[in-house]
């Protein structure tokens, strides 16, 4: 049984208002919190002119140094206090450097359990021949999750700030589109060596990211390698060409797409770990690509997000958006 | 090696002091990219590949260009055209 509901009523409704707020077609705040105009006095031009001499003259006099002994005094007081705060922070620092303990000593403070614990079952837990990676990835996974996070947040932060509308700014484009969108003039030089140097960065951050398990580096290195290759790029022939495979569309997906799996990934191996499950993925042979269980895809993950995030800050400053 | 060591701690140092004391802008950021440089050999002497290859990258690379970018924005670059304006 339905039945149909009056239009006026259906209105009414809060959840149709909600549906309605969400798509933005009605503010239901709409008249009570706009900011009312000014109301269009001119004032007398003399008393403002009398003003601005006024004030000119009482700024003249505060900061004449030979007749304000105030001020002079304060500026004196000022620089011997600043020099003090500033030996006395040098001094605070260097006490404290000769205080600590020699680099790799025994019996440091840090050489604890857990580092015994890391550097004794590392191998046979994680799989990783490089030790960073396997702690960073497997033992304090989520801490990377976090990581990740700040960047996304960072990037919808500076998304919050730079970003121009299109719609509502179309003179403002106009006026600084020169500036904005085509600030590469052809560089023939830049374009050459871009040429030939993007695949070969690209290709390092690859590798880089695909070895994070055997060699030094891994995801936010290789991602950084990555970002950098990509702004060179732009840089060199413009954000044009790049849009051609990169849009805001696929930075939000990709990054969207990688936090997904790594939360669930990361969730299935505490999951299992926590309550002593066997995991299902194999940690193979430590020593080749294919090992050590998440830590391969996970490296992927934390690398499409940092790349895609040092592209995205350095479009969002340039031109406001992708 | 010491002495290398010592060589580049103490244009780290320089560096340092050099960025806060010089007046242009664009020279001083590319001072703190040498001091990035530098920092990135250090950390590859102290033993941790890891944290060079990230300095090289983020510090040298991706910061300054952030910078340059911020300087072009607020129309910091270049003193001729700032007189002109």
């Amino acid at each position: 049984m339905s039945r149909l509901i009056p239009t006026e009523e259906y209105n009414k409704k809060p959840l149709t208002r909600l549906s309605r707020w969400i798509k933005g077609e009605t503010d239901p705040f709409s008249e009570s919190m706009e900011v009312k105009k000014h109301s269009d006095n001119h004032p007398d031009e003399k008393l403002v002119r009398r003003h601005k001499r006024e004030r000119e003259v009482v700024i003249e006099q505060v900061y004449d140094r030979s007749h304000n002994r105030v001020y002079k005094t304060f500026n004196v007081l000022f620089k011997i206090v600043a020099v003090l705060c500033c030996l006395a922070l040098i001094a605070i620092l260097l006490v404290a450097v000769s205080h600590l303990p020699p680099v790799g000593a025994t019996d440091n403070p840090a050489s604890n359990e857990v580092v015994e614990k890391y550097v004794e079952d590392g191998l046979q837990d994680t799989g990783a021949v490089n030790i960073v990676t396997g702690m960073i990835l497997d033992y304090r996974a989520f801490d990377t999750f976090g990581e990740s996070n700040v960047l996304f947040i960072a990037t919808c932060t500076v998304l919050l700030l730079l970003h121009v509308n299109k719609k509502d700014h179309k003179d403002l484009m106009e006026e600084e589109k020169s500036e904005r969108f085509f600030e590469p003039k052809d560089d023939s030089i830049l374009q050459k060596i871009t040429f030939w140097l993007f695949p070969i960065i690209v290709i390092f951050g690859i590798y880089v990211i695909l070895n994070g398990h055997i060699s030094p580096g891994g995801g936010f290195s290789g991602g950084a390698i990555i970002g950098a290759g990509l702004i060179l790029y732009s840089n060199a022939f413009g954000f044009k060409k790049l849009n051609r495979f990169f849009t805001e569309k696929t930075y939000r997906y990709v990054s969207f797409g990688s936090l997904l799996f790594y939360c669930l990934a990361k969730s299935y191996s505490f999951y299992t770990g926590a309550n002593h499950i066997e995991s299902v993925i194999p940690l193979g042979t430590p020593g080749a690509i294919l090992s050590s269980g998440f830590i391969l895809p996970l490296n992927i993950c934390v690398g499409l997000v940092v790349a895609c995030t040092m592209y995205a800050f350095y479009t969002l400053f340039r031109k406001g958006g992708f | 090696m010491l002495t290398f060591q010592y060589i580049l701690l103490f244009f780290l140092i320089v560096c340092a002091v050099a960025v806060s004391f010089s007046k242009n802008l664009l020279s001083s950021i590319i001072i703190f990219m040498s001091y990035s440089l530098i920092m990135s050999i250090i950390w590859i002497m102290l033993e941790s590949p890891d944290l060079a290859i990230t300095e090289a990258a983020v510090g040298a690379g991706v910061t300054s260009l952030l910078f340059f970018v911020t300087l072009k924005k607020i129309h910091a670059m270049g003193d001729k055209e700032d007189k002109n304006e």
